[in-house]
């Protein structure tokens, strides 16, 4: 053995025991999909794991309904606390269950074990420990007194932390009172399904959640349910804008979170050695499928040959091979559709006159794999400077002088993410205050906490996960009784739906007709 | 023998301008009565996209100003209103054929509105924003910021005055810029407005008014790329769903219409309409 050649270090699968065939989890049981089940693999082996069933329209309706009886009869009836006990039990047991979690997603994403032990499945409990506790203290959401649910949400997820956003979306949903169904993404359902039986474990009230599985047709059908108030997205820009279009003129709530192309921007003063850490955590952390990823490196132009060398110097030691293995850095990539992607966009980017650089890994015979790569003399216009990546892919420009960063950090239609890395807090502060992202990080980058509002500007979407505002996606203010003059200001009006549209027409040209 | 009175041309306010709309296209504003008032300009496609050109001129300088300063240029338009509401009383009995007291009481109710607004310029960032007590050495801060160029359908009802300060006011407070189609069949007040914007200390550009058609302004402001946000308060007479489905393209920020007495009532949920919020992880050193 060479000197950084570590001896396997694998998990142990043996905790884990699997079942051959999931189904979808309706009104608290499994049940068999109508649709055409599909399998789920490895895709660092690209073994199957298990067979997953599809949720048709008959199934997507079933849960709807599920999740409509449970609100009426039910999850609305029961108090705040109780609400919240039920969320501490999910947080306790998803912690008891922490290494089986983490051994199920790895397998069946891809990404190291290291980050869904140390990251994902953590970020799990804690989410459902924090918004246990706002269960009953709605009154100090910043809705006003007295907030109301919005009554079934129906929550569409990416693959790229699957777990992780299934916490993000469920816990607040309930807290506030809603109840849920929820679709994961379909290279990544296995953990939502072991979820699903953590849930019977917890003895939740049956159909307040209901998982159903299958394809971006089973989303869709999900999103367009007349029976559902209120649509949480996290995925991709282009079905985002499906989306924002199909709710257009309902009185469904939306709140979406989508692509980014992250500016991690370093200037001359920066402690390099940690900047180079931070690049790293924010491109290569999680195959870079991040949508908040750090994915264009603005550097000073001073200390660009300096940091270029060290990043790939640092590039050299990153480990990619079995996720299961506790020693690796780079996982495999989720799906052969996303390495192509991947590998599409590449190309483009030595196509237009990027430079390219990977470093050197054995890629394995079997599944997924890109190694990290960066490219250098990347310039605005690029489309590895303007298109989400979405993979171990780093595009580096440069800069002369703060105005110059923040113009280029800003030129984007994406606004979801940004780092700066100084050594001077007063130049921290003022840059953090021209960037147009929802969430910026000084001297860090891929921090996540359930208290930390995250979310997007411009085309990266709006709402935001986390934090108070994290309830305000899932809450609407109490009715109102009201007078229109400012002293009794601070209401809000009805807003006209769909529905309601060709009443209030109806009574204004009433009026009209009146006079 | 009575004074031969002198009418004035109404045309857009646009980057603190008063232009003509580009198309030379005009259209009658009639009294309640029938009787004819004045010819308002017509505005076009183009005048809405050089409303936003300069709406989006005027982002920087406004956003970029303090909070205490865009509250006192708020509370300034009231002053001014207040001094000159004869002439807004005027123009909504003609436009909107009521006596004198409701006039007077809807201009109080606008001045009052733009008052209250401008309090909330430096405390909604306090009530909005937060602390967050992440779990690792850092400091975690979360504000909202304004959203950008906001394009808004004034409310089409009878209260045009109110209804078009109703509107604009909110997403002035948080540092957006606006451009607004104003109340088709009573626009005087809006232009009116516009000069008292002019002569207040809104910078040109902050609010920018079109008249005209709002069916035929609308879809280009719905659709344009340098628009952040979209409040359709009024526009509940339009195909509304169309312009919200046109906005989805470009993921605007989108207020749906509302109607009755209570469309676009005072609030501060829609100050935050038109806000990001941005959260900032500062790392804390390690003693």
């Amino acid at each position: 053995m060479k000197f950084l050649d570590y001896a396997p270090a694998p998990e142990s699968k043996a905790l884990l025991s699997l079942k051959s065939d999931y189904g979808l989890f309706i009104n608290g049981e499994f049940t068999a999909g109508r649709g055409t089940p599909f399998q789920t693999i490895n895709p660092a082996t690209e073994q199957q794991i298990a067979m997953i069933a599809t949720a048709n329209e008959a199934d997507v309706d079933d849960a709807v309904s599920a999740a409509r009886l449970a609100y009426d009869g039910v999850w609305s009836r029961l108090t705040g606390s109780d609400r919240g006990k039920y969320l501490f039990r999910i947080a306790r047991l998803v912690q008891e269950r922490a290494r089986e979690l983490a051994v199920a997603e790895t397998l069946d994403n891809g990404k190291p074990i290291k980050e869904t032990r140390d990251v994902d499945i953590p970020l799990v409990a804690a989410w459902f420990f924090y918004y246990a506790g706002w269960a009953d203290k709605l009154d100090h959401a910043g809705v006003g007194p007295n907030p109301a649910a919005l009554g079934v949400a129906a929550q569409v997820i990416p693959w790229n932390f699957p777990l992780m956003m299934l916490a993000w979306k469920i816990a607040p949903a309930l807290a506030a009172g809603n109840t849920v169904v929820l679709k994961p993404a379909e290279t990544t359902s296995l953990t939502a399904l072991l979820f699903a039986e953590i849930l019977q474990q917890a003895d939740l009230p049956d159909g307040v959640v209901n998982i159903i599985t299958g394809d971006g047709g089973t989303g869709a059908a999900l999103v367009n349910h007349p029976g559902i108030n209120k649509v949480a997205f996290t995925g991709s820009t282009s079905v985002g804008r499906a989306i924002a279009r199909s709710v257009a003129g309902t009185d469904k709530k939306l709140s979406l979170e989508l692509g980014g192309k992250g500016a991690n921007i370093v200037f001359d003063d920066a402690p390099i050695d940690q900047a180079v850490e931070g690049i790293v955590r924010g491109i290569f952390f999680n195959q870079g499928h991040v949508c908040c990823a750090g994915s264009r490196l603005l550097v000073q132009e001073s200390i660009h040959d300096e940091v270029i060398d060290r990043l790939k110097r640092r590039m050299q030691t990153l480990r990619l091979g079995d996720p299961l293995d506790k020693n690796t850095d780079i996982g495999a990539i989720n799906s052969a559709e996303q390495l192509a992607r991947i590998r599409e966009l590449s190309d483009l980017g030595e196509q237009e006159g990027a430079q390219r650089w990977s470093s050197d890994c054995v890629i394995p015979q079997e599944g997924f794999w890109f190694a990290p790569t960066i490219f250098t003399n990347v310039s605005t216009s690029h489309r590895i400077a303007r298109d989400e990546i979405f993979g171990p892919v780093l595009s580096v420009l440069t800069f002369r002088t703060p105005a110059e960063a923040i113009a280029k950090a800003n030129n984007t239609p994406y606004g979801l993410s940004a780092g700066i890395w100084s050594d001077k807090g007063s130049r921290i502060l003022a840059v953090a205050d021209k960037l147009r992202a929802g969430v910026i990080w000084a001297n860090t980058f891929n921090q996540f906490d359930p208290s930390s509002p995250f979310g997007g500007y411009k085309e990266s979407g709006y709402g935001r996960e986390g934090g108070r505002h994290g309830l305000a996606a899932y809450l609407k203010p109490a009715v109102r009784s009201g007078s229109r003059s400012i002293n009794a200001a601070d209401q809000q009006a009805t807003p006209v739906t769909k529905k309601s549209a060709s009443a209030s027409k109806k009574s204004a040209s009433a009026e009209k007709a009146a006079k | 023998m009575n004074r031969l009175a002198i009418p004035k041309t109404y045309k857009l306010y646009i980057g603190g301008k008063f232009p003509r709309s580009e198309s030379g296209r005009v259209y009658e504003v009639r009294s309640h009565q029938g009787d004819f008032l004045a010819n308002a300009a017509k505005g076009s496609r183009k005048d809405a996209r050089d409303a936003v050109v300069a709406a989006r001129g005027a982002l920087g300088g406004w956003a970029g100003a303090t909070a205490y300063n865009r509250g006192q240029v708020l509370y300034r338009i009231a002053e001014l209103l207040e001094g000159r509401r004869v002439q807004f009383v005027d123009e909504i009995m003609g436009c909107e054929g009521v006596n004198a007291a409701v006039a007077n009481a809807q201009v109080d109710e606008a001045i009052d509105r733009w008052v209250w607004y401008a309090g909330w310029a430096d405390k909604y960032v306090q009530v909005a924003g937060n602390a967050n007590p992440v779990s690792g050495p850092f400091f975690n801060l979360s504000v909202p910021e304004p959203t950008g160029v906001v394009a808004i359908i004034a409310p089409q009802g009878n209260e045009s005055l109110l209804g078009l300060v109703s509107a604009i006011a909110p997403a002035l407070v948080a540092g957006n810029t606006v451009v607004v189609v104003a109340n088709e069949n009573a626009p005087l007040s809006a232009i009116s407005l516009g000069e008292v914007l002019a002569t207040s200390d809104v910078p040109g550009g902050v609010v920018n008014i079109v008249t005209g058609s709002p069916a035929e302004i609308a879809p280009w402001l719905a659709s344009h790329a340098d628009v952040n946000a979209l409040d359709l308060v009024g526009a509940g007479e339009l195909d509304w769903v169309e312009l919200q489905i046109s906005a989805a393209d470009t993921l605007k920020r989108v207020l749906p219409p509302e109607s009755g007495e209570d469309a676009a009532a005072p609030a501060l949920s829609r100050i935050l309409a038109f806000t990001e919020l941005k959260t900032v992880w500062h790392t804390k050193a390690l003693l």
